[in-house]
Protein backbone atom coordinates (compact mmCIF):
# COMPACT_ATOMS: atom_id res chain seq x y z
CA UNK A 1 0.00 0.00 0.00
CA UNK A 2 1.61 3.39 -1.18
CA UNK A 3 1.75 5.85 2.04
CA UNK A 4 3.24 9.32 1.10
CA UNK A 5 6.92 9.08 2.91
CA UNK A 6 7.09 10.62 6.53
CA UNK A 7 7.70 14.52 6.25
CA UNK A 8 5.67 15.97 4.12
CA UNK A 9 2.23 15.89 5.10
CA UNK A 10 0.60 17.04 8.53
CA UNK A 11 -0.98 13.30 8.61
CA UNK A 12 2.10 11.61 8.25
CA UNK A 13 3.97 13.83 10.60
CA UNK A 14 1.78 13.60 13.50
CA UNK A 15 1.94 9.55 12.80
CA UNK A 16 4.79 9.55 14.65
CA UNK A 17 4.39 9.00 18.34
CA UNK A 18 7.15 11.30 19.53
CA UNK A 19 5.92 14.10 17.30
CA UNK A 20 2.14 13.95 18.82
CA UNK A 21 4.28 14.36 21.99
CA UNK A 22 5.72 17.31 21.35
CA UNK A 23 2.60 18.51 20.15
CA UNK A 24 1.04 17.87 23.38
CA UNK A 25 3.90 19.33 25.00
CA UNK A 26 3.73 22.43 23.26
CA UNK A 27 -0.56 22.40 23.97
CA UNK A 28 -1.32 25.47 24.31
CA UNK A 29 1.50 27.22 25.25
CA UNK A 30 4.69 28.42 23.45
CA UNK A 31 7.79 27.15 24.36
CA UNK A 32 11.64 26.94 23.97
CA UNK A 33 13.48 23.54 23.02
CA UNK A 34 15.21 23.58 26.55
CA UNK A 35 11.35 23.81 27.92
CA UNK A 36 10.17 21.01 25.33
CA UNK A 37 13.56 19.05 26.39
CA UNK A 38 12.69 19.16 29.99
CA UNK A 39 9.08 18.43 29.74
CA UNK A 40 9.89 15.19 27.91
CA UNK A 41 13.19 14.09 29.53
CA UNK A 42 14.43 13.45 25.97
CA UNK A 43 17.38 14.37 24.41
CA UNK A 44 17.62 18.05 22.93
CA UNK A 45 18.74 16.89 19.86
CA UNK A 46 15.63 14.22 19.26
CA UNK A 47 13.63 17.28 20.22
CA UNK A 48 14.92 19.84 18.09
CA UNK A 49 14.71 16.85 14.90
CA UNK A 50 10.92 16.52 15.14
CA UNK A 51 10.22 19.70 15.80
CA UNK A 52 12.19 20.64 12.23
CA UNK A 53 9.52 18.20 10.98
CA UNK A 54 6.45 19.69 12.58
CA UNK A 55 7.73 22.96 11.65
CA UNK A 56 8.48 21.96 7.97
CA UNK A 57 4.74 20.59 7.57
CA UNK A 58 3.16 23.75 9.25
CA UNK A 59 2.06 21.94 12.39
CA UNK A 60 4.70 24.47 14.40
CA UNK A 61 5.15 27.37 14.19
CA UNK A 62 8.80 29.69 15.22
CA UNK A 63 8.97 32.73 16.51
CA UNK A 64 12.40 34.30 17.77
CA UNK A 65 12.85 36.49 20.89
CA UNK A 66 16.47 37.85 21.85
CA UNK A 67 18.46 34.63 21.34
CA UNK A 68 15.42 32.13 22.11
CA UNK A 69 13.32 30.73 19.44
CA UNK A 70 9.60 29.95 21.04
CA UNK A 71 7.59 27.60 19.48
CA UNK A 72 3.51 27.44 19.37
CA UNK A 73 0.83 24.87 17.77
CA UNK A 74 -0.70 26.26 14.43
CA UNK A 75 -3.82 24.74 15.67
CA UNK A 76 -5.40 25.71 11.64
CA UNK A 77 -2.64 23.18 10.55
CA UNK A 78 -3.79 20.78 13.39
CA UNK A 79 -7.89 20.75 12.10
CA UNK A 80 -7.91 18.58 9.11
CA UNK A 81 -6.26 15.92 10.74
CA UNK A 82 -8.80 15.93 13.45
CA UNK A 83 -11.57 16.36 10.92
CA UNK A 84 -10.30 13.03 9.28
CA UNK A 85 -10.60 10.80 12.39
CA UNK A 86 -13.71 12.45 13.38
CA UNK A 87 -16.24 11.06 11.88
CA UNK A 88 -15.42 7.32 12.76
CA UNK A 89 -14.67 8.70 16.33
CA UNK A 90 -18.31 10.94 16.37
CA UNK A 91 -20.27 7.67 16.06
CA UNK A 92 -19.13 5.84 18.84
CA UNK A 93 -19.10 8.92 20.82
CA UNK A 94 -22.92 9.78 19.95
CA UNK A 95 -23.83 6.33 20.38
CA UNK A 96 -22.23 5.97 23.69
CA UNK A 97 -23.62 9.35 25.26
CA UNK A 98 -27.11 7.91 23.93
CA UNK A 99 -26.19 4.60 25.79
CA UNK A 100 -25.52 6.97 28.88
CA UNK A 101 -29.09 8.10 28.82
CA UNK A 102 -30.13 4.26 28.38
CA UNK A 103 -28.47 3.39 31.37
CA UNK A 104 -29.25 6.55 33.15
CA UNK A 105 -32.96 5.98 32.84
CA UNK A 106 -33.09 2.20 33.49
CA UNK A 107 -31.21 3.01 37.04
CA UNK A 108 -33.55 5.72 38.26
CA UNK A 109 -36.58 3.26 36.96
CA UNK A 110 -35.01 0.25 38.85
CA UNK A 111 -34.00 2.88 42.16
CA UNK B 1 -22.50 20.34 35.61
CA UNK B 2 -20.11 18.39 38.23
CA UNK B 3 -20.03 15.30 36.89
CA UNK B 4 -17.45 14.40 34.58
CA UNK B 5 -17.44 13.67 31.24
CA UNK B 6 -16.68 10.44 29.97
CA UNK B 7 -15.05 10.36 27.06
CA UNK B 8 -14.70 7.83 24.15
CA UNK B 9 -11.09 7.03 23.32
CA UNK B 10 -10.31 5.84 19.99
CA UNK B 11 -7.02 4.67 18.88
CA UNK B 12 -6.01 4.35 15.52
CA UNK B 13 -2.08 3.37 15.29
CA UNK B 14 -0.54 4.05 12.20
CA UNK B 15 0.11 0.88 9.78
CA UNK B 16 -1.95 -1.97 12.11
CA UNK B 17 -5.23 -3.84 11.49
CA UNK B 18 -6.67 -2.97 14.75
CA UNK B 19 -8.32 -0.20 16.58
CA UNK B 20 -9.29 0.42 19.87
CA UNK B 21 -12.39 2.04 21.27
CA UNK B 22 -12.50 2.64 25.24
CA UNK B 23 -15.35 4.19 27.34
CA UNK B 24 -16.50 4.98 30.68
CA UNK B 25 -19.52 4.23 32.03
CA UNK B 26 -21.40 5.69 35.46
CA UNK B 27 -23.53 2.48 35.27
CA UNK B 28 -22.25 -1.01 36.62
CA UNK B 29 -20.98 -3.90 34.36
CA UNK B 30 -24.60 -5.95 34.34
CA UNK B 31 -26.62 -2.88 33.37
CA UNK B 32 -23.68 -1.96 30.40
CA UNK B 33 -23.86 -5.13 29.65
CA UNK B 34 -27.32 -6.08 29.44
CA UNK B 35 -27.03 -2.72 27.15
CA UNK B 36 -25.46 -4.97 24.56
CA UNK B 37 -27.72 -8.00 24.68
CA UNK B 38 -31.10 -6.51 25.84
CA UNK B 39 -32.57 -6.28 21.53
CA UNK B 40 -34.90 -3.27 22.98
CA UNK B 41 -32.30 -1.72 24.47
CA UNK B 42 -29.94 -1.79 21.62
CA UNK B 43 -31.40 -0.06 19.12
CA UNK B 44 -31.86 3.16 21.49
CA UNK B 45 -28.42 3.79 21.45
CA UNK B 46 -26.23 1.76 18.50
CA UNK B 47 -25.40 4.60 16.02
CA UNK B 48 -25.59 8.57 15.89
CA UNK B 49 -29.31 9.95 16.39
CA UNK B 50 -29.57 11.05 12.70
CA UNK B 51 -29.36 7.33 11.28
CA UNK B 52 -32.53 4.75 12.46
CA UNK B 53 -31.47 1.98 13.65
CA UNK B 54 -33.88 -1.39 12.54
CA UNK B 55 -33.08 -4.70 14.12
CA UNK B 56 -33.33 -7.68 12.65
CA UNK B 57 -31.97 -11.30 13.46
CA UNK B 58 -30.43 -10.79 16.94
CA UNK B 59 -29.78 -13.50 19.14
CA UNK B 60 -26.62 -12.65 21.97
CA UNK B 61 -25.51 -15.94 22.53
CA UNK B 62 -22.95 -17.94 21.28
CA UNK B 63 -23.43 -19.39 18.13
CA UNK B 64 -25.95 -16.40 17.16
CA UNK B 65 -26.17 -14.45 14.05
CA UNK B 66 -27.35 -10.49 14.28
CA UNK B 67 -28.19 -8.26 11.36
CA UNK B 68 -29.27 -4.35 11.71
CA UNK B 69 -29.57 -1.87 8.83
CA UNK B 70 -29.10 1.75 9.45
CA UNK B 71 -30.79 4.30 7.76
CA UNK B 72 -30.09 8.42 6.97
CA UNK B 73 -32.23 10.82 6.61
CA UNK B 74 -32.08 10.63 2.34
CA UNK B 75 -33.32 6.87 2.73
CA UNK B 76 -29.45 5.25 2.38
CA UNK B 77 -29.57 2.26 4.23
CA UNK B 78 -26.08 0.66 5.79
CA UNK B 79 -26.68 -3.01 6.54
CA UNK B 80 -24.23 -4.98 9.18
CA UNK B 81 -24.08 -8.56 10.31
CA UNK B 82 -22.09 -10.76 11.79
CA UNK B 83 -22.08 -14.01 14.36
CA UNK B 84 -21.89 -13.67 18.15
CA UNK B 85 -18.73 -16.10 18.60
CA UNK B 86 -18.64 -15.82 22.44
CA UNK B 87 -21.46 -14.06 24.35
CA UNK B 88 -20.13 -14.93 28.02
CA UNK B 89 -22.32 -12.41 30.91
CA UNK B 90 -21.01 -9.91 32.05
CA UNK B 91 -18.03 -10.29 30.94
CA UNK B 92 -17.27 -10.28 26.59
CA UNK B 93 -18.58 -10.25 23.43
CA UNK B 94 -16.59 -11.97 20.25
CA UNK B 95 -17.88 -11.65 17.42
CA UNK B 96 -17.88 -10.54 13.43
CA UNK B 97 -18.71 -7.77 11.80
CA UNK B 98 -18.99 -7.30 8.05
CA UNK B 99 -20.59 -4.04 6.31
CA UNK B 100 -22.54 -4.95 3.50
CA UNK B 101 -22.03 -1.86 1.72
CA UNK B 102 -18.82 -3.10 -0.17
CA UNK B 103 -18.13 -3.20 -3.21
CA UNK B 104 -17.21 -7.19 -2.55
CA UNK B 105 -18.04 -9.23 0.14
CA UNK B 106 -15.87 -11.25 2.68
CA UNK B 107 -14.33 -8.19 4.43
CA UNK B 108 -14.70 -9.50 8.18
CA UNK B 109 -13.99 -7.50 11.19
CA UNK B 110 -13.25 -9.43 14.56
CA UNK B 111 -14.43 -7.80 17.79
CA UNK B 112 -13.47 -8.39 21.58
CA UNK B 113 -15.97 -5.95 23.62
CA UNK B 114 -14.97 -6.43 27.28
CA UNK B 115 -16.67 -5.46 30.12
CA UNK B 116 -14.66 -4.81 32.88
CA UNK B 117 -15.90 -3.59 36.37
CA UNK B 118 -14.12 -0.63 37.84
CA UNK B 119 -14.73 0.90 41.68
CA UNK B 120 -17.86 3.27 42.80
CA UNK B 121 -20.43 0.67 40.06
CA UNK B 122 -18.98 2.43 37.57
CA UNK B 123 -17.89 0.19 33.98
CA UNK B 124 -14.98 0.14 31.33
CA UNK B 125 -15.76 -0.93 27.72
CA UNK B 126 -12.64 -1.64 25.39
CA UNK B 127 -14.02 -2.98 21.72
CA UNK B 128 -10.68 -4.22 19.83
CA UNK B 129 -11.45 -4.53 16.19
CA UNK B 130 -8.89 -6.57 14.36
CA UNK B 131 -9.40 -6.02 10.18
CA UNK B 132 -8.17 -8.41 7.54
CA UNK B 133 -5.55 -5.95 5.90
CA UNK B 134 -4.25 -2.21 7.19
CA UNK B 135 -6.22 -0.77 4.06
CA UNK B 136 -9.11 -2.30 5.19
CA UNK B 137 -9.24 -0.63 8.72
CA UNK B 138 -8.28 2.49 7.08
CA UNK B 139 -11.12 2.76 5.22
CA UNK B 140 -13.31 1.98 7.70
CA UNK B 141 -12.26 4.95 9.48
CA UNK B 142 -11.39 7.35 7.01
CA UNK B 143 -13.86 6.05 4.72
CA UNK B 144 -11.66 5.95 1.59
CA UNK B 145 -8.95 8.47 2.81
CA UNK B 146 -5.11 6.90 2.45
CA UNK B 147 -3.18 8.68 4.51
CA UNK B 148 -1.71 7.80 7.85
CA UNK B 149 -3.22 7.56 10.86
CA UNK B 150 -3.84 9.28 14.63
CA UNK B 151 -4.30 8.15 17.64
CA UNK B 152 -4.32 9.99 20.99
CA UNK B 153 -7.01 12.27 19.65
CA UNK B 154 -8.37 13.00 23.34
CA UNK B 155 -5.50 14.98 23.58
CA UNK B 156 -5.22 16.95 20.19
CA UNK B 157 -8.99 17.59 20.47
CA UNK B 158 -8.27 19.06 24.30
CA UNK B 159 -5.20 21.63 22.25
CA UNK B 160 -7.74 22.59 19.96
CA UNK B 161 -10.50 23.66 22.40
CA UNK B 162 -7.83 25.32 24.30
CA UNK B 163 -7.09 27.17 21.20
CA UNK B 164 -10.48 28.47 20.43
Amino acid sequence: MARIPTTHDPFNAVAEPKRRAILEALGSAERSVNEIVELLGWPQPMVSKHLAVLKKVGLVRERREGRQRLYRVDAEKLKPIYDWVTPFERYWSESYERLDEVLSDIQKKEK
Amino acid sequence: MSEKKNKTVVTVEPGKQELFIIREFDAPRELVFRAHTDPELYVQWLGPRDLTMSLGTFEPVSGGRWRFIQTDKDGNEFGFHGVHHDVTVPERIIGTFEFEGLPESGHVILETTKFEALPDGRTRVTTQSVYQSVQDRDGMVAAGMESGVVDGFERLDEILEKMK
